[in-house]
């Protein structure tokens, strides 16, 4: 259900846990659906013997994949008119990731009805792994 | 980048969901869908970044008869890909995603076919912490519909750094 300009506030909140336990299997499915087969996040031997990282880490992309589901949950189908993030922390096998979402504005445009929401996507130590902005149309 | 032929499928769409983990069943439930305001299944936000598997040249999927910087008999194929790189700054070698915007003009559904094309755009500096100088650059994307019609305009900017920076972000 597409959400109604009644029912937000500016300020309001929501949290979802977007993942649990990031299993280097779950990273090779993304790569596969999405096609970045980068040896970065699918192959643990050149991740760290020639890159020189600890381990694979998943794809920028599919942290914002999984950050996406917070805003089309509250927002509702096919409603986003905007969507932006920046990576600021990698995102390592077996972390668990929650996004917080924040209604910042309602706003009117042309006789519709916007929201523009933050998004901040944390690991289980509290570190942000993605921040970001999005905008849907309200009913 | 130039894609001239992404076909939006049920199937694709489908295990593009499951890789994200998104239950909603509007991007599978055809049913539901037909009774949606859209009428029909539609594509999750980032799912344009799938286009990667209609460019034919696409240099982060390996290539018949061609050698792949992954790892096989040897940790690397490719001796220069400790160097790194690729033509999308998104990532490869030492280079890393750094922000992804996208802007929706419609939404894409299942049925459309998409062509895309991929310019250049800004380029700036910054000085990093633990990874020496930080070199961003912006590729903007536009994605659109068989009429010609603009859907999806997607921004990626990728950063490269001097040296791999530690454990815990770039």
């Amino acid at each position: 259900m597409p959400l109604r300009a009644a029912e937000v506030q500016v300020g309001d909140s929501r949290e979802l846990i977007l993942v649990e336990d990031l299993t280097r299997t779950r990273i090779v499915q993304y790569a596969g659906a999405s096609g970045d087969y980068n040896p970065l996040h699918t192959d643990e031997v050149f991740a760290k013997d020639v890159a020189g990282y600890p381990t694979v880490f998943a794809h920028g992309m599919l942290v914002m994949g999984m950050t996406g589901r917070i805003l089309t949950d509250w927002t509702g189908d096919a409603r986003l008119t905007s969507y932006a993030v920046r990576f600021v922390g990698q995102v390592w096998p077996g972390d668990t990731l929650t996004a917080r979402a924040t209604i910042d504005a309602v706003r009117d445009v042309n006789g519709e009805r916007f929201v523009d929401l933050s998004v901040v996507t944390r690991n289980q130590r509290g570190d942000a792994v993605l921040t970001g902005t999005a905008t849907a149309r309200l009913d | 980048m130039a894609v001239e032929h992404f076909p939006i499928e049920e199937g694709h769409v489908l295990c593009f969901a499951r890789a994200i983990g998104d239950p909603n069943p509007a991007y599978v439930d055809r049913d539901l869908a037909a009774k949606s305001e859209v009428g029909g299944i539609i594509a999750p936000p980032t799912f344009v970044q799938a286009s990667a598997q209609f460019d034919p040249g696409y240099p982060l999927r390996p290539h018949d008869g061609q050698p792949w910087f992954g790892s096989g008999g040897t940790p690397t194929g490719v001796q220069s890909a400790i160097e790194g790189g690729n033509d999308t700054g998104t990532s490869g070698g030492s280079g890393l995603h750094a922000e992804q915007r996208y802007e929706y003009h419609r939404t894409l559904r299942v049925g459309d076919v998409l062509s895309a094309e991929t310019k250049p755009g800004r380029t700036w500096q910054k000085q990093g912490r633990r990874a020496g100088a930080l070199i961003f650059s912006e590729f903007v994307t536009e994605y659109r519909d068989a009429a010609g019609e603009l859907v999806i305009t997607a921004t990626t900017v990728g950063v490269r750094t001097e040296r791999v920076p530690e454990r815990g972000g770039s």
